[in-house]
C-alpha cells in the first residue's frame, strides 16, 4: 500500500451537499492508505442531473466547468460510479460539434475513476484493513455495473474486511427505481421500482445495504426510513474506512 | 392506424402498479426470461460477442436498405409473388382489403405479427366484414376478451388461468376448467375448424433474407404455418427494416431472436416462404402477397441519431428486464410497442410531444442494452428523445415539453457555474428546509414539485455544512 501518488477527488454534489460524512470517510480511507489527496475547492456538479432531463446545453456549462477544474489532474477518483460514467462516457458527445472542446472531455474522461475501481483495478488493493461488525448486502448501481463494468470490485473489498458478513440479496443488479428527476416525476413507477429493492435488502437479512452511489442510498434510505427499518444505507467507503 | 393512447401513460401505470394479478405475471414473466435470455447468450458457441457481430449485420442491412429491398422484392416477383410498398397504415390496409374483396374472402387466419397491431388490420377487415382469427394462443385468448397484446412476444400474460378458463367457457361453450392442456386443446379444436374453412391467411415477418429472396416467420405453436400453407392466399406484412443480405447473417440473428425471446436455441417453427406454391408443390398458398410497410420508418431512416432503433428484430428481450415495464406492464404505453423499444420507436411514430412520458417515464438502467441481441444503445436514444422535448426541434416538430423545468434547470447551471454562490444557495436551501417537519433526521414531506419524492420515501436534509466548507476550514486552520 506504499503509493503515494495524489489522486484528485471529485466528491460528487451529493455526498458534498446531502453526505458529507462520505467525503469525511474518503478522505479518512486515502489517509490510511498513505495516498495524498487533492480536492479543487470551487467543484460543483458534473452535470449529470441536466443531461439526464434532456437539457444539454446547461450540462455542458457543467461540463465544461468541471473539466477546467480538473484537467491539470493526474487522476481523479469519484465515489460515484454515474458521475464517472457521465464524464467517461457523456462528456466527448456533449461536445461533437466542438471539437477542442471535444478533445479536452476526452483527455478527462481516460483520467477519471470510480473510487473502488481505482483501488482495485489501478492500485491492485483488495484489502484496506477495515474492520465492521455486521452483515452486509451490496446493491448495485446501474451505471457502475453496466457502463463501468464495476461489479466484483466493491464485492472484493467487502468480502476482505474483517468481521463483516457478505450477503447477496435477490436480483442485488436490478435497478433501484431513482433515475434522478424520474423519481419526482414519475414517483408511482419509481417506488414500485424500489419497494421491490427494499422488499428484497429487509428479506436479505443484513443489517445494512452498502453502494457506490449516494444517488441509490438516499433513494434507498429514503424508503428504509419511512418503513421505519432498522437495516442502514451505507455508502461502501464508509465501511472501507473503517 | 393503431389507437394511440399515449398520453396517459402515467394514469395507466398506476392502475398498473395496483393490479396484483398483472404484478405477479409481471414479476413471472421477467424472472423467468430474464436471467434464462443472459444466459443462453453465455452459452454461444460465439460468446456474448454475437451481439456485436449481430448488431454489425444489422447495421449493413439498414445502411444498404434500398439494395437489399430491391434484390428481395425482385426474387418474389420472379415467383410470382406480389410485392406491395405501403406508404402508411391506411396505405397497408386498404391494400389487403382490396386483395380480400377481389377474392371474396369472408375469413382469415392469421399468426402473430406486431406489425399488422400497428396498423390496426384487424379492425379494418372486421368493420369491411371479414371475419379474423388470431391463432396464436395468446393473441387468441386476448381477441376473444377483446384486448390488445400487453407484451411483444407474450401477449396475454396479464391474464390468469381463471381467467382464461372463465373465458373459454362463455366464449367457447366448454365447462370451466383451470387445467391448461385441457384448454390448449379446447383452442386447438376450435381454431383448427378455422384453419380449414379461411380463405386467407395472413402473417408478419420475423426477417426477410434478400440473398434467397425469401421471408422467415418463427412461432413456437405451428399456428403461423398453418396459417401461411392452408388457405389459397398467404398476405404476409413486414416493417421495411426487417431484411439482412445474406442467409448466413440471417441465421445468425435467428439464433439470437430465439434466445432473447424466449431462451430457446431455436424456435420450434421456422418457415422460410418465397413465394406462392409452385406446380410441382402439394401444399402452399395459390397467392402470395407482401406488404412493405413503411408508416415513419423512412424518417427514422433519415436521421442518424435514431437510425439505430430500425436495427431491432422485435424479441422483447428488453421486456424482460426492464424494471419500469415491469411494474406497468404493456399496456401502459398505450401502443402496441412497449417497454423499452416502445419507449423508443412509439414517439418517432405518433410524435415526440404526443409520447413524451415514453421517452421520460424509466430510470435509464441500461438493462435493455445488456439484453438486446442486437446490442440497441436504446438508453442513448432515449436521452437523444428527452434532449429534443427540453430544448425543442424543428426536424421532428417538437416543441419544448416543459417550460418550466427549462427556467429550473437554467437556474441550477447558473448556481453551480460559481461555487460562491452555490454555497449561498445551500445556506438558504438549509434555512428553508429547517422550516419542514423532521422524521428520524430525515424530512418526510416536501413541497411543490419535490413532493413526488416523498410519496414513498423520506430525504436527508441538506448537511449544516457542506463537504466542501469542512475540508476549506481544515485547510485553512493551522
Amino acid at each position: 500500500m506504499n503509493n503515494d501518488k495524489p489522486v484528485t477527488l471529485f466528491v460528487q454534489c451529493l455526498v458534498d451537499t446531502l453526505y458529507p460524512e462520505v467525503g469525511q470517510a474518503m478522505v479518512h480511507l486515502f489517509d490510511k492508505l498513505g495516498i495524498p489527496v487533492v480536492i479543487p475547492l470551487d467543484q460543483t456538479c458534473c452535470g449529470q442531473p441536466a443531461f439526464n432531463s434532456g437539457y444539454r446545453r446547461e450540462a455542458r456549462t457543467a461540463a465544461k466547468r468541471f473539466i477546467k477544474i480538473f484537467e491539470t489532474s493526474d487522476i481523479i477518483v469519484c465515489p460515484s460510479g454515474s458521475c464517472v460514467d457521465m464524464v467517461k462516457h457523456q462528456y466527448p458527445g456533449l461536445f461533437s460539434d466542438d471539437s477542442p472542446w471535444q478533445n479536452r472531455a476526452k483527455a478527462v474522461s481516460k483520467k477519471i475513476f470510480e473510487l473502488t475501481q481505482y483501488l482495485v483495478d489501478v492500485l491492485q488493493i483488495e484489502d484496506v484493513g477495515a474492520r465492521f461488525n455486521g452483515k452486509v448486502t451490496y446493491h448495485d448501481s446501474c451505471h457502475l455495473s453496466r457502463n463501468l463494468g464495476v461489479a466484483y470490485q466493491p464485492r472484493k473489498l467487502i468480502a476482505n474486511v474483517r468481521d463483516i458478513q457478505l450477503i447477496e440479496m435477490k436480483d442485488a443488479e436490478k435497478c433501484c427505481g431513482f433515475g434522478g428527476t424520474f423519481s419526482v416525476k414519475y414517483p408511482d413507477i419509481s417506488s414500485a421500482i424500489l419497494e421491490e429493492k427494499v422488499d428484497n435488502i429487509v428479506a436479505s437479512g443484513a443489517d445494512a445495504v452498502v453502494g457506490c452511489d449516494v444517488s441509490c442510498l438516499m433513494n434507498i434510505q429514503g424508503m428504509l426510513n419511512r418503513r421505519n427499518s432498522s437495516v442502514k444505507a451505507l455508502h461502501i467507503v464508509q465501511i472501507l474506512a473503517g | 392506424m393503431s389507437e394511440i393512447k399515449t398520453e396517459f401513460y402515467k394514469e395507466n401505470a398506476a392502475k398498473a402498479i395496483k393490479d396484483p394479478v398483472l404484478q405477479n405475471a409481471l414479476s413471472d414473466v421477467q424472472h423467468r426470461l430474464g436471467p434464462a435470455t443472459a444466459l443462453a447468450y453465455k452459452n454461444l458457441p460465439e460468446g456474448v460477442e454475437l451481439r456485436q457481430k449481430a448488431h454489425e449485420i444489422r447495421q449493413f442491412a439498414i445502411n444498404h436498405l434500398d439494395i437489399l429491398l430491391e434484390t428481395l422484392v425482385q426474387k418474389i416477383r420472379d415467383r410470382g409473388g406480389k410485392v406491395y410498398f405501403a406508404r402508411d397504415a391506411a396505405d397497408a390496409t386498404a391494400y389487403c382489403l382490396k386483395i380480400a374483396r377481389k377474392n371474396q374472402i369472408k375469413m382469415v387466419v392469421k399468426g402473430k405479427s406486431m406489425v399488422t397491431e400497428e396498423i390496426g388490420l384487424n379492425s379494418v377487415l372486421e368493420t369491411n366484414q371479414v371475419e379474423v382469427n388470431e391463432t396464436d394462443l395468446g393473441e387468441y385468448i386476448i381477441q376473444l376478451a377483446g384486448e390488445t397484446p400487453s407484451h411483444i412476444i407474450a401477449p396475454a400474460i396479464h391474464k390468469t388461468r381463471k381467467e382464461v378458463a372463465q373465458l373459454f367457457k362463455e366464449k367457447l361453450d366448454i365447462p370451466y376448467c383451470e387445467d391448461p392442456p385441457v384448454l390448449t386443446q379446447a383452442a386447438r379444436k376450435a381454431l383448427r375448424e378455422k384453419f380449414l374453412a379461411a380463405d386467407m391467411g395472413l402473417s408478419g415477418c420475423n426477417l426477410a433474407c434478400a440473398e434467397t429472396g425469401h421471408i422467415t416467420t418463427v412461432s413456437n405453436e405451428g399456428n403461423i404455418r398453418m396459417s401461411t400453407t392452408m388457405p389459397k392466399i398467404h398476405m404476409a406484412f413486414m416493417g421495411m427494416e426487417r431484411v439482412v443480405a445474406r442467409l448466413e447473417d440471417h441465421d445468425s440473428l435467428f439464433r439470437l431472436l430465439s434466445r432473447g425471446a424466449a431462451a430457446q436455441n431455436m424456435a420450434g417453427y421456422v418457415s422460410y416462404i418465397g413465394g406462392p406454391r409452385t406446380k410441382d408443390q402439394l401444399d402452399g398458398p395459390d397467392q402470395f402477397h407482401l406488404v412493405i410497410l413503411d408508416n415513419g420508418r423512412s424518417r427514422i431512416l433519415a436521421d442518424p441519431e435514431f437510425r439505430e432503433i430500425l436495427l431491432c428484430i422485435r424479441c422483447a428481450a428488453c421486456l424482460n428486464v426492464c424494471p419500469a415495464y415491469g411494474k406497468i406492464g404493456g399496456h401502459s404505453y398505450g401502443y402496441p410497442y412497449s417497454g423499452p423499444i416502445g419507449a423508443v420507436i412509439t414517439p418517432l411514430f405518433v410524435g415526440i410531444n404526443r409520447a413524451k412520458d415514453l421517452c421520460c417515464g424509466e430510470p435509464l438502467c441500461g438493462a435493455c442494452k445488456e439484453a438486446c441481441p442486437v446490442d440497441i444503445d436504446l438508453p442513448r436514444m432515449l436521452l437523444a428523445l428527452r434532449a429534443k422535448l427540453a430544448d425543442g426541434d424543428p426536424q421532428w416538430g417538437v416543441t419544448r415539453a416543459n417550460p418550466m423545468e427549462k427556467i429550473a434547470f437554467q437556474i441550477w447551471s447558473f448556481l453551480i457555474r460559481n461555487r460562491r454562490v452555490y454555497d449561498l444557495a445551500l445556506r438558504a436551501g438549509s434555512m428553508i428546509q429547517s422550516l419542514l417537519p423532521k422524521k428520524n433526521g430525515m424530512i418526510p414531506y416536501l413541497p411543490f414539485v419535490f413532493k413526488g419524492w416523498t410519496q414513498s420515501r423520506d430525504i436527508k436534509p441538506l448537511a449544516k455544512t457542506s463537504f466542501l466548507t469542512q475540508w476549506k476550514n481544515r485547510e485553512q486552520r493551522p
